[in-house]
């Protein structure tokens, strides 16, 4: 918020343009945002899609964690490409085949 | 009944015909409809959705005792086409969410369609059964084995009619072919082969050959730091079998012929806008990401879709298109929240009509959005059960920006953007168009008069 000030009299200097003004607006929430606009960041988090566990070492200090019950929560912060917290076979749902027929063919 | 070639927009008046799937107050993921797609005589009519379920329609035979009732859509065949999966090594969920269905032209009685969720194509036939064969001698009609000791006279099986059975059967599976997501599938026009496209590559496939694909489009980098673009949808030219298109998250398409290399990692031309650098911003690119590329039917024009506009394409002019359409420009000033909320990642599809005059594509709040390209008209109009009366005709809708709000207008801030149609198809030739709406499939006709 105290970043708010000093953006907003920059603003104040030209018109933006509205898609502008939205980056100005996203800037103000997340000033950690990567610099790179779009970019690697979203690719990688694309490419990734469904992974569940980094590696073993991963699933095993998750394993170790759990006996604490303390689950590792992520900075909530746009930047991070890994999910919310590591998941353990417990937390995973179970993936099963739908059984039932589609609504649609009703 | 006339057909949908050079009609105008504002001479076709849309009704509702049909609507499938239930009202329900909370939606089941696994009923949210992930593709549709009509066969090429419009016969039939496919959808997926994210449970890996296909269900297809069947026109019904026009009545002539009823010629103001056009035909409707009656489900055919369903049937459980991919299924979740978890890749153990890779410690990958794969989702059996059925991301594209593909016809194959008819070549006998059975048809044929391919369908792919992130990791495996499977080609499924479908067929009808309407006879059965009966009296046999070995065993009784209940299928239970005669002591042939017992049988005394021979006699002869003979087919007789049965209650019609819609059975599908799985005839390939192509598997293990992709690293990464599969996004796109086409058909190729020379009906022996088909491409499939991931993020990073792009696979030929011989439909007889499960075990083998050549691989003929490869943009992964040696050094995956260095990605800066990943492949977002890839298609066959609808008449020239060496032909192909592919489109990027960076929102250019490249154009590429087989017969120039085995890998066609150098593109035959390559299609690009230019951007003005001053009006850059963090969101450029991802709103420049190219979620749909689709070629005419005439194969004179590709069509592109991205966050805000649609695109028209004349092959011959790589450096702009002929024509851009605005979806819903209203959005720009919106990106920030679309960003948050991961909207400004939703993948929206674009259709031609059957004779390449009028484009669509789908927007928020169930709205969708055509564009006649002769006219310059474009019509927005909404999948609402409440428009839902036989027959009833669509009235456009309206998104007022600001100012004054008139009283059929929506306002920006008031917009649903829970309620996205990114899935919509339309009939080869005649004016029905198919709009997938969550977990509703909409079909919507022109007036008959």
């Amino acid at each position: 918020s105290a970043q708010e000030a000093p953006r907003a009299a920059e603003m104040e200097d030209k018109v933006l343009s509205p898609e502008k003004a939205e980056e100005a607006k996203l800037k103000a929430r997340y000033p950690h945002l990567g610099q790179k606009p779009g970019g690697s960041d979203f690719l990688r988090k694309r490419l990734q899609k469904g992974q569940k566990y980094f590696d073993s070492g991963d699933y095993n200090m998750a394993k170790a964690k759990m006996k604490n019950k303390q689950l590792p929560t992520a900075a909530p912060d746009k930047t991070e490409v890994t999910g919310d917290h590591i998941p353990t076979p417990q937390d995973l749902p179970q993936r099963k085949p739908s059984l039932v027929a589609s609504k649609l063919a009703g | 009944m006339t057909p949908g070639f050079g009609s105008l927009i504002q001479d076709v008046l849309w009704c509702f015909s049909q609507v499938k799937g239930t009202i329900d107050t909370g939606v089941t993921e696994s009923d949210i409809i992930s593709t549709v797609e009509f066969n090429h005589t419009g016969e039939l009519l496919a959808t997926g959705d994210k449970g890996g379920r296909v269900v297809i329609f069947q026109r019904e035979q026009e009545s002539k005792n009823q010629p103001h009732r056009r035909g409707e859509y009656n489900v055919y065949s369903t049937f459980q086409s991919h299924e979740p999966e978890f890749d153990y090594l890779k410690s990958l969920e794969i989702e059996e969410k059925i991301n594209k269905i593909r016809w194959l032209p008819q070549q006998n009685a059975a048809y044929f369609l391919l369908s792919t969720n992130d990791k495996t194509v499977k080609l499924w036939k479908v067929s009808e059964r309407d006879k059965r064969p009966e009296g046999y001698n070995l065993k009784d009609e209940d299928g239970r084995l005669r002591d042939p000791s017992m049988i005394t006279v021979l006699r002869v099986p003979v087919l007789r009619p049965m209650d019609l059975m819609v059975e599908a059967t799985p005839r390939r599976v192509f598997a293990n072919a992709h690293t990464y997501h599969i996004n796109s599938i086409s058909v190729n026009s020379d009906y022996e082969t088909y491409m499939s496209a991931d993020d990073l590559r792009i696979n030929l496939w011989n439909f007889e050959i499960t075990n083998q694909s050549f691989n003929i489009v490869d943009i992964k980098p040696a050094n995956m730091e260095e990605l800066t673009e990943v492949i977002t949808a890839a298609e066959f030219h609808p008449h020239h079998c060496n032909t192909f298109v592919y489109s990027s998250s960076k929102g250019t398409i490249r154009l590429c012929d087989m017969r120039a290399a085995a890998l066609c990692d150098r593109h035959a031309k390559f299609f690009e806008e230019p951007e003005d650098p001053s009006n850059r911003s963090f969101f450029s690119e991802i709103i420049s990401s190219i979620s749909d590329v689709k070629f005419s039917h005439s194969g004179r024009y590709i069509m592109t879709r991205d966050y805000l506009t649609v695109k028209v394409w004349d092959l011959n002019m790589e450096n702009r298109p002929i024509e851009t359409y605005q979806v819903h420009d209203y959005l720009r000033s919106k990106l920030c929240s679309l960003y948050e909320n991961d909207c400004i990642f939703d993948k929206f599809e674009c259709v031609w009509n059957g004779s390449d005059s009028v484009i669509m594509t789908g927007s928020y709040n169930n709205f969708f959005r055509m564009f006649d390209r002769n006219t310059k008209r474009d019509v927005t109009l909404e999948a609402s059960r409440e428009n839902s009366k036989p027959r009833a005709i669509l009235k456009p809708r309206k998104v007022c920006v600001g100012g004054k709000r008139r009283k059929d207008e929506i306002s920006v801030d008031s917009l649903d953007f829970s309620k996205k149609i990114l899935h919509t198809a339309w009939h080869p030739s005649e004016n029905i168009i198919a709009v997938a709406a969550t977990n509703n499939l909409y079909i919507f006709q022109d007036k008959v008069n």
